[in-house]
């Protein structure tokens, strides 16, 4: 056990583990004080000021998330001289700060607006120059307005220390600091891997995904066109908390409903292209450990900030990855040739919409070989927070929907595809179907565990009758560079490892609804959610890739088998190595 | 590598050959091989007035006359007193020549080395009683002065290494390290009460007792040369002069705290300090002082530079060391301190140049000695850069509390032009305007506080009545305002606040209410801001406000600049009774705001007047008026 310290909040005694912070002993003996810049396990370094607190003997105020806790403190988080401060800095911050928020996508959730109403600001208190900037938003899958920036720098510091990719920093210096690229590049020209976590750290509008959701509306509108929704796995668990669900409520039946009622042709589950992925990917997998001059460790494909990384961060090493198309690009390729075949639609009339918890993604359907029909394979990409946006655009109460499901004939998806969610899922699908390709029965339990959480990396040897199979399963790219690191320098020993990029998963994409630092801090979303898509593995019927008769279904009618040369030319993809700063 | 004994016959040898320069005083007369000790200045101010030539000339002068052997020529640090510059001074009788050209170079050699006549124009002018020009430690700049960090400086060569240790050069380490636990040092700098000189004056001897007590098997020395404040040059004379000095000190910080890498951040805009800090390093690693085996004395220590990009914020000691990193230079939070988890992340120990100055000094001359100077809680000497409205704008040392009067009126010269001493800002930009009714303060830490000013690193900025006090403060504020890292709100965008406020005070467009708001927002910005520089940026207004608080009464209520320096409020007249229509005024107007006729009262037309002062300057009968 930790030296316990005990101090006093406004006079409250309350004792904490040596070394916690003021902020959370206060909030441990139940006073909260506002942050803007912290972000637990993140940062705390004590730049927005919005935290300070009197600590009896000391000069001036401290900033409660990065002072730690002494015998005998006496920290008082409501005075007068606090309050009023905290109120001239949140004016402070209101007087640089683009007030357009009547229309900003972040009305209703922006956490300035909030300290703003709970302390009574006055909005022009202080009114002098204020900084404009143009919006970097040269990108297919990012905009940054800087004037709405407040510079609380979470997004540096994600970046930076979860991602380790650090593409953005500080530039300038006193009122003309602003966030930015290395000689004020734009991101687009940048080794950014466009995964969007900064976004769902930033408490205000000044960092957003491109927004496609009219692209949408005009197909939806065109008779001409043919408008299929695929929804990924991680959604459904995700969007009903823009509709007031709790954090981890799977509504998928509603989600199904709400998008038919915008009027779309078709929707589709996405983890029946999952499954598709676990055959090929699968398939790909056995044959490269059949194969003593393959190149191993195979490395998954479907998380496209990851395949950016390793593009632009180890070319070398791109041979380690998997072929395969993500799920999302797989679900396209099949929409315009089997689906459009089956159902002799012409694929230049299909737009297919994919809903995703990613602003990677958005990337994805731009690259390279990633037109199977000759047409691209998506051709929008929303996110979870656009899906809701749109629905709530036209009036749908996604809570007042009636539980829908996914369209036929290719809706069905296992539920080892919904397992792609969550850091780990692709593993265990993958492992599902590979056992038992390999050993030809089932493995003794299809609950692989050790993959599971969110533990930073992950690693099994899994035993199929002899073949023993050492995985490693990571997410963040800060845990990726591990491995990657590990595959360089010959210390690894895995022939299977699995990437995400975001903390947890898809689950916790950066596409995904925001929640304020408050709900970060206290909150494991990542987690919530991925215990709903577990849930529902556990209560499926389906829970194996290849026993799914949709899948069985595509191969027999349209690919032959998994890997075949169809299947290489429609659910195959190639990479490219990636100069950092063209 | 040199023994300890061979550095002992170098000192032996030197210090003859020093002997000649008389200001050092200690030594006994010469054995004078060489008659004569030319020494030129070659601080940056002197060197910008073209030293370097004229040591040339000299040189040649000296050739040419067969005076080789006869004279021995150097270049040293800076003398102080920059206002007469460039300088040079011949010894053993210690004329002091000011405002040398490069043309007078060979008069000097000719007349005075080879005839033994100084050449009377070129002399300081104070005389003594007997009408003979007074030597260069008898003036009146120095004579109050106690050079104790700037002792070497215009003394020794100081690329050099040998001039240095005949001044006792590396005695005080070797001292150390011979007959002093780690924690004998540490007690004797605590018992010397020296403060850090950087600006805020926390005790060195306890900074390093911390850096001794935490435990880690890697700490660092760091020495902040990153000198920032407008107008402040102390630090850069020190390692322009003395480089050695600051790195024996740290050799010494090394062996008490168990460090054995130093840094030292300089500015790259200190081009001269940094070459002779490379020299500096460069011999003492020949010498074998720096090394793996420093002096043969069983400890490793050695120093490497950093130049910093002129980020004045990286004069705070937590973004020195980021900086250092080679990170963006942002202060962090302390706690931690350096001293506890610093320079990646490993106990640091971090003084700035002057601190270092005094080490040696103490260790050899022991803690009484240096707690004999100054007053009660502010012991030893400071080294202030004086400059502003002073006739001698230069650098002084003088022991602690030392009154305002005697800097300015006696070693300063007074206020040029016979205009009326009005304040003087000590601190720079973190600190304070003190007023003329508190010229007799003595100066030491907590004086200057409890005025509302700092002693900070040392600049001195005096102000006579054609100063205003608002410009002043929104001069000062200004400079913070672009030296902030922007890191923190309250400096970020506070101070930016702040100083749109005084602008509008300067601009006559402010209210009373706004007075208000301002001194509210400058104690925000002192409270909640991260690092020093936010909290004490608003110093300069709130000091201003505190005694000169009517001045800003007058821009508000009465739209009047009562020292007629923000051009909202002046308008220039030409007053009809003292114009005799010359006309130069118009013709030199850049504006043509002036109409008049020859020998007919001229006007100025206020919607054209652009304010900018040539007509005032070209007046002969002083007729315009603001």
């Amino acid at each position: 056990m930790k030296k316990q310290v005990t101090l006093k909040i406004n006079n409250v005694p309350v004792t904490v583990d040596e070394g916690t912070r003021v902020l959370d002993a206060a909030r441990a003996a139940g006073f909260d004080i506002p942050t803007l810049c912290y972000l637990k396990d993140i940062t705390n370094e004590g730049s927005c000021r919005v935290c300070v607190v009197e600590i009896k003997g000391m000069r001036n105020l401290a900033a409660s998330c990065s002072t730690t806790v002494r015998e005998g403190m006496e920290v008082f988080t409501n005075t007068p001289k606090v309050k009023k401060s905290r109120k001239t800095t949140i004016e402070l911050l209101l007087s640089n700060h683009e007030k357009k928020c009547l229309s900003c996508v972040r009305n209703g959730n922006c956490e300035l607006s909030k300290l703003s109403q709970e302390y009574g600001c006055d909005p022009v208190a202080y009114e002098g120059a204020t900084k404009k900037y143009v919006l970097d938003d040269d990108n297919p899958y990012l905009v940054r307005d800087n004037n709405k920036c407040i510079l609380c720098r979470r997004c540096v510091a994600v970046c930076n220390k979860v991602q380790g990719v650090g593409v953005i920093g500080a530039n300038g210096r006193g009122f003309n600091t602003h966030i930015g690229c290395a000689f004020e590049r734009p991101l687009h020209t940048v080794p950014c891997v466009a995964c969007g976590q900064c976004i769902n750290v930033c408490p205000v509008g000044a960092l957003t995904e491109r927004d496609n959701t009219k692209e949408v509306l005009d197909a939806i509108a065109d008779p001409e066109k043919y408008v299929i929704v695929g929804t990924a796995p991680s959604v459904r668990v995700a969007v009903g908390e823009e509709f007031g669900y709790p954090i981890g409520s799977d509504v998928e039946g509603k989600m199904v409903s709400a998008i038919k009622a915008l009027g779309v042709e078709k929707v589709f589950d996405v983890d029946m292209a999952a499954d598709m992925t676990i055959m090929e990917e699968g398939t790909e997998f056995l044959s490269r450990l059949r194969d003593p001059n393959a190149c191993l460790p195979m490395i998954t494909s479907c998380s496209p900030g990851w395949i950016r990384y390793i593009e632009y961060y180890y070319p070398e090493l791109i041979g380690h990855l998997s072929t395969c198309k993500s799920p999302q690009q797989m679900f396209g390729a099949i929409m315009k040739t089997y689906y459009a075949e089956k159902c002799k639609i012409d694929p230049a009339k299909i737009v297919v919409v994919a809903v995703m918890p990613c602003t990677a993604k958005k990337f994805e359907r731009t690259r390279d070989h990633q037109s199977a029909a000759g047409y691209p394979d998506i051709d929008i990409v929303l996110t979870t927070r656009e899906l809701a946006k749109l629905l709530k655009s036209q009036g749908i109460d996604l809570a007042a929907m009636p539980n829908g499901q996914f369209d036929d004939p290719v809706g069905l998806g296992s539920s080892a595809g919904l397992l792609f969610g969550a850091t780990g899922g692709v593993m265990e699908a993958a492992l599902r179907t590979v056992y038992e390709k390999v050993t030809g029965q089932e493995p003794p339990s299809i609950d692989f565990k050790a993959v599971r959480g969110t533990k930073g990396i992950k690693t099994a040897v899994v035993d199929m009758n002899g073949t023993k199979v050492k995985v490693a399963v990571a997410h963040t790219l800060a845990n990726a560079k591990v491995i990657m690191e590990q595959i360089k320098n010959g210390t690894s020993d895995y022939q299977f490892v699995e990437i995400m990029t975001c903390p947890g998963g898809c689950v916790n994409g950066g596409g995904q609804p925001i929640h304020s630092a408050k709900v970060l801090n206290t909150t494991d979303v990542k987690t919530l959610r991925a215990k709903a898509i577990y849930k529902s593995d556990k209560k499926a019927n389906l829970r194996k890739s290849h026993e799914n008769p949709v899948v069985k279904k595509l191969y027999a009618e349209y690919f032959g088998e998994p890997n075949s040369h169809k299947a290489h030319e429609i659910l195959h993809t190639s990479y490219t190595k990636r100069t950092k700063f063209e | 590598m040199k023994t300890l004994q061979e550095l002992q016959q170098i000192r032996d040898r030197m210090k003859g050959c020093l002997c000649n320069r008389a200001m050092a005083g200690e030594f006994e007369p010469a054995d004078a091989t060489v008659k004569y000790h030319i020494l030129v200045c070659g601080g940056t101010g002197c060197t910008s007035g073209n030293s370097k030539t004229i040591t040339e000339e000299l040189k040649a002068a000296i050739d040419a006359n067969g005076l080789t052997s006869d004279v021995k020529l150097i270049m040293t640090g800076c003398f102080g007193l920059c206002a007469k510059g460039p300088i040079v001074v011949v010894y053993p009788d210690g004329s002091f020549y000011q405002h040398v050209k490069p043309e007078d170079a060979r008069e000097i050699v000719e007349e005075h080395i080879k005839n033994g006549r100084p050449v009377e124009r070129l002399l300081h002018s104070e005389k003594d009683a007997d009408g003979a020009h007074k030597a260069i430690n008898e003036t009146s700049f120095y004579k109050s002065q106690r050079r104790v960090v700037l002792r070497n400086c215009g003394l020794i060569d100081p690329e050099n290494i040998d001039e240095y240790l005949a001044r006792d050069g590396y005695k005080a380490y070797e001292k150390a390290l011979t007959s002093m636990t780690q924690l004998e040092v540490i007690d004797e700098i605590k018992k010397s009460g020296l403060r850090g000189r950087g600006g805020g004056g926390f005790p060195t001897g306890t900074k390093w007792e911390f850096a001794h007590n935490s435990v880690s098997d890697v700490k660092y020395v760091v020495c902040n040369a990153d000198e920032g404040d407008p107008g402040a040059f102390m630090d850069r004379s020190v390692l322009e002069g003395d480089p050695h000095t600051v790195i024996e000190a740290m050799m010494i910080a090394g062996y008490a705290i168990g460090a054995e890498k130093g840094y030292i951040y300089v500015r790259a805009e200190y081009p001269i300090a940094v070459h002779r800090l490379e020299v500096a390093i460069g011999q003492a690693r020949a010498y074998g002082i720096l090394g793996d085996n420093a002096m043969g004395l069983g400890k490793k220590f050695d120093i490497e530079l950093r130049l910093g990009a002129g980020a004045f914020v990286c004069g705070e000691e937590t973004a020195l060391l980021q900086s250092t990193e080679g990170k963006r230079g942002e202060p962090r939070q302390r706690p931690p301190f350096p001293a506890v988890k610093g320079l990646f992340g490993q106990p640091t120990l971090i003084n700035n140049v002057e601190t270092y100055g005094n080490i040696t000094q103490i260790i050899l001359n022991g803690a009484d000695w240096f707690a004999s100077m100054g007053t009660e809680k502010s012991k030893g000497t400071k080294v202030f850069a004086l400059g502003g409205k002073i006739i001698n704008t230069g650098l002084v040392e003088i022991p602690m509390g030392t009154t305002l009067r005697t800097i300015i009126e006696e070693i300063g010269g007074g206020v040029p032009g016979g205009k009326k001493f009005k304040a003087a800002q000590t601190g720079g930009p973190s600190g304070g305007c003190i007023p003329a009714s508190l010229i007799d303060t003595k100066i030491d830490y907590d004086n200057l506080i409890a005025i509302g000013s700092m002693m900070g690193s040392g600049g001195l900025i005096v102000m006579d009545e054609d100063n205003c006090m608002v410009d002043i403060a929104k001069f000062f504020l200004e400079f913070t305002v672009d030296e902030s890292c922007g890191k923190c709100t309250p400096c970020r965008i506070g101070n930016k606040r702040l100083y749109e406020m005084l602008d509008k005070v300067t601009k006559g467009t402010a209210t009373m209410e706004d007075l208000d708001k301002m001194e509210e927002l400058c104690y925000y910005i002192k409270e909640n801001s991260l690092c020093g520089l936010g909290q004490t940026a608003p110093n300069p207004v709130l000091s201003t406000l505190r005694y000169f608080r009517e001045e800003y009464i007058a821009h508000v209520r009465d739209k009047k600049c009562p020292a007629g320096v923000c051009k909202a409020l002046v308008s220039y007249k030409i007053n009809a009774d003292k114009c005799v229509g010359c006309t130069l005024c118009k013709r030199n107007c850049p504006v043509n705001a002036i109409s008049g006729e020859l020998k007919q009262t001229h006007v100025i037309d206020p919607q054209k007047c652009i304010k900018c002062g040539a007509c005032i300057a070209r007046c002969p009968k002083g007729a315009i008026e603001k």
